[in-house]
C-alpha cells in the first residue's frame, strides 16, 4: 500500500492543477493581461433589490463627456455591465463579446454601460484593444468606487464585483447577478433577461 | 501517519498552485508531434457533415474527416483577435474552395473555447462564417491542446494508424494566405 503512496499524491496533485477555473485569452492583449488567480466568488453585500429603482449615478466615460443613469429615463432600458479590473484575464473577454450583439440590445431598445473603477487613461489603453466599442466605458475611479458602493458590488480590495443589472425605463432594477467573480456570465442568460423587459 | 500529512500537505500545495499567476500552463502541440485525442460532434448541418465527408450522428475525431490536411482554429467570440481575423479565414476557406487542386484536399474547421452553442452561433452568422464551428463550452478540447490563447491555428494531416500529425501550429492569425496555403500544401504532400 505504502509504494503506492507518491504516485497517488503527484495524481492528486495534478488533479488539483487540473480543476484551475478554464479561461482563455485573445492574442489581441499580447503578454498584459495579469493573472490574479481564484478570487474569492463574491466579497460584498448587495444594496438594491429587484423591483427598487436603480440609484442615479453620473460618471466621466471615455469620450470626455460624462454619462448619467438618468438621462435614459422614459426612452432606453440599460444594462449595467461593471466588470472588476482592466488587464484581467475574464474582464478582457467580456465586453469585446457584448460588442458583437448590439443588434440585440438595439431590438430591446437598451443601452449598455460598461462600468470599471479603473481611471480613464487606464480605460482608454485597455479597450483600445478591444477594437472600437459600440457602448459607453464608464470610470468610477474618484470617488473610489462610489457607484458600485452605492449598489453595494464593491468588493473589500476595491475592485467591483462582476455584475449585471438590467433597468428598465422607468429605472426600476428588473434583473441583477453579481457573478462568480472568476468567471464570464453567460451570455444567453443575458440575452433571454433583455428579452423580458418592455421595448 | 505519513499519510495524513502528506494528503493534507499536497492538497495545500495544489491549492497554492492554482491560485499562482506565475503557474504554467503546458504548451500547445508543436509541429512534428502528434495532435491529441479528442472529439467533437457531428455537425446537424447537413451541408456541413458533407463537407467534413461524415455521416450520423453521435462524435467523430479528426482522422475521420475526409481530407489531407484540417486546419483547427481555436476561436473565441469573446476574443476582438478572433473577430477582426474572421473575415481573412472566411477567404482562406473560399480559396480552398475553389482551388480545384485544394477542393476537398484541406479542410478546415473552428472551435470556440469556453463559447456555448449560443455564443458559437453568435459569431458564426456576424461573420457569415461558412465553413463548421463547434462549440467548447467546457473548454475540454482547449485544455486538451494546451489553453492557447486565441486565435490559435493547428494544421493536422494523417500520422501513423489512426493519429493525426501536426504540421502547423501558430498562435495568431494568417498574414498571407497563399505563404500560409503553400507551406500547408508542401507538408501535407498536396500536389
Amino acid at each position: 500500500m505504502k509504494r503506492y503512496t507518491l504516485p497517488m499524491m503527484v495524481c492528486m496533485l495534478l488533479f488539483s492543477f487540473s480543476t484551475t477555473s478554464a479561461q482563455t485569452h485573445s492574442e489581441a492583449y499580447k503578454n498584459n493581461i495579469y493573472n490574479p488567480g481564484i478570487l474569492k466568488p463574491v466579497d460584498s453585500k448587495l444594496k438594491v433589490r429587484i423591483g427598487q429603482k436603480a440609484p442615479d449615478f453620473s460618471l466621466p466615460s471615455l469620450t470626455g463627456k460624462k454619462v448619467s443613469l438618468h438621462q435614459f429615463l422614459g426612452k432606453k432600458n440599460v444594462v449595467l455591465s461593471f466588470v472588476p479590473a482592466a488587464w484581467t484575464p475574464v474582464c478582457s473577454d467580456q465586453w469585446p463579446g457584448y460588442n458583437i450583439v448590439k443588434d440585440i440590445f438595439e431590438r430591446q431598445n437598451t443601452i449598455l454601460l460598461g462600468i470599471t473603477v479603473d481611471n480613464i487613461p487606464t480605460l482608454f489603453a485597455w479597450t483600445n484593444q478591444m477594437g472600437h466599442l459600440w457602448f459607453p466605458v464608464l470610470s468610477d475611479f474618484w470617488p473610489h468606487g462610489k457607484v458600485a458602493s452605492r449598489y453595494g458590488i464593491l468588493r473589500s480590495d476595491g475592485v467591483a464585483e462582476r455584475a449585471l443589472f438590467l433597468i428598465d425605463k422607468k429605472g426600476i432594477i428588473r434583473y441583477i447577478d453579481v457573478h462568480d467573480i472568476n468567471k464570464r456570465p453567460s451570455l444567453e442568460v443575458l440575452v433571454h433577461e433583455l428579452q423580458q423587459l418592455p421595448k | 501517519m505519513k499519510k495524513a500529512i502528506c494528503i493534507p500537505l499536497f492538497l495545500v500545495l495544489g491549492f497554492f498552485a492554482q491560485q499562482s499567476p506565475l503557474w504554467a500552463k503546458t504548451l500547445p502541440p508543436q509541429e512534428n508531434s502528434i495532435l491529441p485525442d479528442f472529439q467533437l460532434p457531428i455537425p446537424a448541418n447537413a451541408d456541413h457533415r458533407q463537407y467534413l465527408g461524415l455521416k450520423g450522428k453521435g462524435f467523430f475525431k479528426i482522422h475521420q474527416i475526409k481530407a489531407k490536411a484540417v486546419i483547427i482554429e481555436i476561436f473565441s467570440m469573446y476574443c476582438p483577435y478572433c473577430q477582426r481575423e474572421a473575415p481573412n479565414i472566411n477567404k482562406l476557406y473560399q480559396r480552398m474552395e475553389t482551388d480545384p487542386q485544394l477542393k476537398g484536399k484541406i479542410k478546415i474547421i473552428g472551435i470556440g473555447a469556453g463559447n456555448s452553442p449560443f455564443e458559437v452561433d453568435i459569431f458564426r452568422k456576424k461573420y457569415q462564417v461558412p465553413f463548421p464551428l463547434f462549440s467548447d463550452n467546457n473548454f475540454t478540447v482547449h485544455k486538451c491542446l494546451g489553453e492557447t490563447r486565441t486565435p490559435y491555428f493547428f494544421v493536422v494531416a494523417a500520422g501513423p494508424g489512426s493519429t493525426q500529425e501536426v504540421i502547423y501550429s501558430k498562435l495568431g492569425g494568417i498574414k498571407d494566405l497563399d505563404s500560409f496555403l503553400q507551406t500547408i500544401r508542401a507538408r501535407s504532400g498536396i500536389k
